[in-house]
């Protein structure tokens, strides 16, 4: 069997890096290989979303992505998140309303979250359940996810206004 | 003040505090099996049976061994061939022992052939297809009836073969488990009745789905010994296992469970262990075994399908006569859980209601389709979609609302049973008689949560959309009785923190949290004071894992007495400190006072002086846990649907599920148990199922084609937690896990019934099967 490797740059949590590769890795593969294994492996066929990250501000399955198809984009991973002395707002709420059980699913809804809050405005339940429906939980029934989903959206929407998104557009 | 009421006075229990590891869950940080794979790990994979039922004549690895990448290849030919049983239950196990680690038979498509360690993935996928394997093709069975039929082909023909423990056992004829019982007449009952009723149904095949999928890795130690870091809800039994398996001594082997993502039972079965640790003592490297989704259908364990025969008398003042319930479970190609899911099937359901005359018949048969295995619920799932539905149609018979039929019959506290004794898991069960029991107030709370009194005769409905609500009733058990055990071990550190050690596994329930809450309040501490560490073969003492809705209940009360003696020990040390007898001293908000209060010491001190200063130990308590009672918790649930008569479409648009499991020990996590498993019932009852091919090939493996429900297909579902004090239970817990996914299936069919008038004796309610019942009702 020949060995093609190559090598893939971008933008990894505001890190420029690169890292040597296959044209057949997988996004997943390589960050979990780099050590950004907070991003799970569920299915690999693009259905649980165990696996999202955003990629220029839209949550995508890491698992479903080519590594090379990140070349010069911006990735950001559960990593950039949030950290125990300041994690992050849907952090927070979901820890305090128990929506974390098993956790596997949920670096996966945090990302998908992330891109719901900084993409759309004035977010409906209507447009958040659309977000989130490629995530799967099988511990929780949704039901404290969404009460910490609607606590956060409801905190960033009392908070005065940011500046533009970190995430860019598209 | 009512019993119940005493789960007040707790400062630690009956609190919601924060699940210990969710912040750690939540910032991503490594948790999980796959997260600690060591630089230069081993990938393996597997060659899996394409066939149902096939000999494999010739199996040539050699061509693939020489391949680039590949350090080792397992097959029949070069691994020992020990008969085990892969169910993780207690030992003597009552399953039979009918599997290998690889064998020259082949039962099932996704059935192991041959396994290769390489290097990379890849390399790993090229070598298995180098693999030359010929086939002599069996005929295969794929229906309960096949099975059963004289001179069916055999799919345990091995010499092999047996069960552990003196239960019935024929393979010759395809049969694994056969328990029978009878209490009064059920011919005497049935005479007596106005009404006989006479039903069969059918429930499907459905997996787990945990969004973790079965993972395992093995590596030696630099002593010799093989460390199993695995997604496992058994650790101890996995150790026992793998070395009976693999023929070397549970002494050479340690399981870790680190956290792991969802098992719902399926990860109660040795599935991967064996080969990873094979693999390990064969290459000396690291190996991570990670089934992918389409493995985790195919191969992974699921729930055992039934077919239930149900027959009832009732009188027309609404007393039930006579039951019989006959199940007869598939099982697939191995008998793990067979027999004990069969005998819960009666054991956790029939205790239920008052009747005198109650006959239970459970078989079990091989197929060559997937395999079962404990699958939360563990046939009280399948048995009461049978009973709760027909509850509704004899209710309907004697003209009674099904409420106050369900009302007059069902157990009160201080009631038995003689189904507790007939049926235990694989010898007689326990006499018991019901303490704890609040399932009339959950009846009432949830009739009025769902709005039962708007509730009308589906004869009066008419459109397109059809709305209807049903309801049923629900028991389960907490841990089994006289079989299993838990243990515990609680140490003191010099900041008065604790070190709270189980075998006890948390798998992502929130037990480690729920056992701290438990310890803590026995001390007169605080939760965040306990240092949870859990399921490791090598530190932790004793537990069986977690099963049977067991752990908050049975290693719950293990670890209360542990806490217990650790606190006589800090009583004595703290009186001697200060000078009083230990008769003299109580513990309150981590110290020890006098009775007057006027003086204290504090844990801190107490540890620093028992390990620094005078008359130095270890303050440390050690503690183990049987039961003689299986208390079951109770649940009512109730379901508002609309069904389209056009499509034959049900949406679930409101559900209520209370439940009584005694003290909750964490209300949040409780709720959590109820809503998740409730919500994960209304999928199997709605979508779930395998389809397979003719060839016996499951067809749907992907979540794109077997449908579990999203954030947008849940509908709202609110759980009521009802308190009732279970008194042999630690501060009146008793199990609030598995019971609730029994409910969605009949409490969804009887509101589709209440909308339509259309009864589906079979499930999932797709819309198909739906329309067609619609299409056969006489108005």
């Amino acid at each position: 069997m020949k060995t093609n490797t190559c090598s893939v740059s971008f933008s990894i949590n505001g890190e420029k890096k690169t890292f040597a590769t296959r044209p057949d890795e997988k996004l997943l593969d390589l960050l979990r290989r780099e050590g950004y294994k907070g991003t799970k492996y569920g299915c690999g066929q693009g259905t649980c979303g165990a696996c999202t990250v955003i990629m220029d501000g839209r949550a995508v399955y890491a698992c479903l992505l080519y590594a090379m198809q990140a070349e010069g984009r911006k990735v950001r991973t559960i990593e950039s998140m949030g950290t125990y002395d300041k994690p992050a707002p849907i952090q927070q709420e979901l820890v305090a309303a128990g929506a974390v059980q098993c956790g596997y699913c949920i670096p996966g809804i945090i990302m998908s979250a992330t891109a719901l809050m900084e993409t759309e405005k004035d977010i409906s339940d209507e447009v958040a359940k659309e977000y989130m429906d490629g995530n799967l939980c099988r511990c929780t029934g949704y039901e404290k996810i969404w009460v910490a989903l609607r606590r956060t959206l409801d905190r960033a929407a009392a908070e005065p206004k940011k500046k533009a998104s970190k995430g860019g557009k598209k | 003040m009512k019993r119940h009421e005493l789960a007040k006075n707790f400062k630690q229990v009956n609190t919601s505090v924060t699940k210990i590891d969710a912040m750690q869950l939540a910032l991503g940080k490594d948790s999980y099996v796959a997260d600690f794979l060591p630089a230069g790990a081993l990938v393996i994979k597997m060659l899996w049976s394409p066939h149902a039922h096939a000999r494999i004549k010739k199996l040539d690895v050699s061509k693939a061994e020489k391949m680039p990448g590949v350090k080792c290849v397992l097959w029949h030919g070069n691994v020992p061939r020990i008969v085990h049983c892969t169910a993780g239950q207690g030992f003597p196990e009552p399953s039979p022992y009918d599997t290998f680690m690889f064998d020259n038979k082949v039962r099932f498509v996704g059935d192991r052939v041959a396994a290769v360690a390489a290097e990379t993935e890849e390399q790993a996928l090229a070598a298995l297809e180098a693999i030359k394997v010929e086939y002599e093709l069996l005929k295969p069975v794929f229906t309960l009836a096949e099975a059963m039929a004289p001179g069916a082909p055999v799919i345990h023909d091995e010499p092999e073969a047996h069960v552990p423990i003196p239960i019935t056992y024929e393979p010759k004829k395809n049969l694994v488990a056969h328990v029978a019982c009878e209490a009064g007449s059920f011919k005497k009952g049935m005479a007596e009745a106005d009404f006989t009723f006479d039903e069969t149904y059918e429930t499907p095949y459905a997996q787990h789905c945990p969004i973790e999928p079965y993972t395992s890795m093995a590596q030696m130690t630099p002593a010799g010994r093989i460390l199993i870091t695995t997604s496992t809800q058994v650790p101890f039994h996995c150790r026992r296992i793998v070395a009976r398996t693999l023929g070397i001594p549970v002494q050479k082997i340690r399981v870790v469970k680190p956290r792991i993502g969802g098992g719902f039972g399926c990860k109660q079965e040795i599935l991967l262990e064996d080969v990873t640790a094979m693999f390990a003592l064969r290459t000396g490297r690291p190996c991570l075994w990670r089934f992918d989704r389409e493995e985790t259908f195919r191969t992974g364990r699921t729930r055992h399908p039934f077919h239930i025969r149900l027959r009832t008398g009732v009188k027309k003042d609404g007393t039930i006569t006579a039951i019989a319930l006959e199940c007869i479970n598939n099982t697939g190609a191995y008998g793990g859980h067979g027999l004990t899911v069969v005998s819960c099937s009666g054991g956790k359901t029939l205790p239920l209601y008052h009747c005198d005359n109650i006959l239970f018949d459970g078989k079990s048969y091989y197929t060559n389709l997937p395999v079962g295995g404990a699958y939360r619920g563990f046939g009280a799932t399948q048995a009461f979609f049978a009973i709760e539905s027909l509850m509704d149609h004899m209710a309907e018979a004697i003209g009674m609302d099904p409420l106050k039929f369900r009302q007059l019959n069902h157990i009160r506290p201080g009631e038995g049973s003689p189904i507790f004794q007939a049926l235990g898991e694989g010898r007689e069960g326990v006499p018991m008689t019901v303490g704890s029991n609040a399932l009339g107030e959950c009846i009432v709370q949830g009739a009025e949560a769902a709005g039962w009194e708007k509730r009308q005769d589906w004869r009066g409905k008419t459109g397109r959309y059809r709305r209807g609500i049903g309801m049923c009733c629900l028991m389960q058990g907490s841990s089994i009785p006289d079989i299993d055990m838990g243990a515990a071990t609680i140490k003191i550190n010099e900041d008065g923190s604790f070190n709270l050690n189980v075998g006890a596994t948390d798998l992502g329930t929130g037990s480690d949290t729920v056992l701290a809450q438990i310890a803590a309040e026995e001390l007169e501490t605080a939760t965040d004071k306990m240092i949870v560490y859990s399921s490791d073969t090598d530190m932790t003492p004793f537990d069986v894992g977690a099963y049977a809705s067991s752990t908050t209940y049975l290693s719950g009360e293990a670890v209360r007495k542990a806490a217990a003696e650790a606190k006589r020990q800090i009583l004595a040390t703290g009186a001697e400190m200060l000078g009083v007898l230990p008769e003299e001293v109580h513990c309150e908000d981590s110290h020890v006072l006098t009775r007057d209060g006027s003086k204290k010491v504090s844990y801190s001190d107490i540890a620093n002086y028992s390990l620094y200063q005078k008359n130095q130990y270890q303050i440390i308590g050690t503690a183990s846990h049987i039961t003689k009672k299986s208390p079951p918790p109770f649940a009512a649930h109730f379901a508002e649907v609309e069904v389209d008569t056009l499509t034959g479409f049900v949406k679930v648009l409101n559900y209520v599920a209370t439940i009584d499991c005694g003290t909750a020990v964490n209300p949040t996590l409780c709720e959590g148990q109820t809503e998740g498993g409730t919500l994960n019932g209304i999928s199997y009852a709605l979508t779930e199922e395998y389809l397979f091919d003719g060839k016996g090939k499951m067809q749907n493996a992907s979540f794109a084609d077997y449908h579990i429900y999203s954030m947008r297909d849940r509908p709202p579902v609110k759980a009521i937690l009802v308190p009732s004090y279970e008194d042999t239970g630690p501060f009146g817990a008793k199990s609030v896990s598995e019971i609730c996914i029994n409910g969605p299936a009949p409490a969804i069919g009887n509101a589709i019934y209440n909308a339509t008038g259309a009864r589906l004796n079979e499930f999932p309610f797709t819309p198909e099967k739906v329309l067609k019942a619609i299409k056969s009702v006489k108005r």
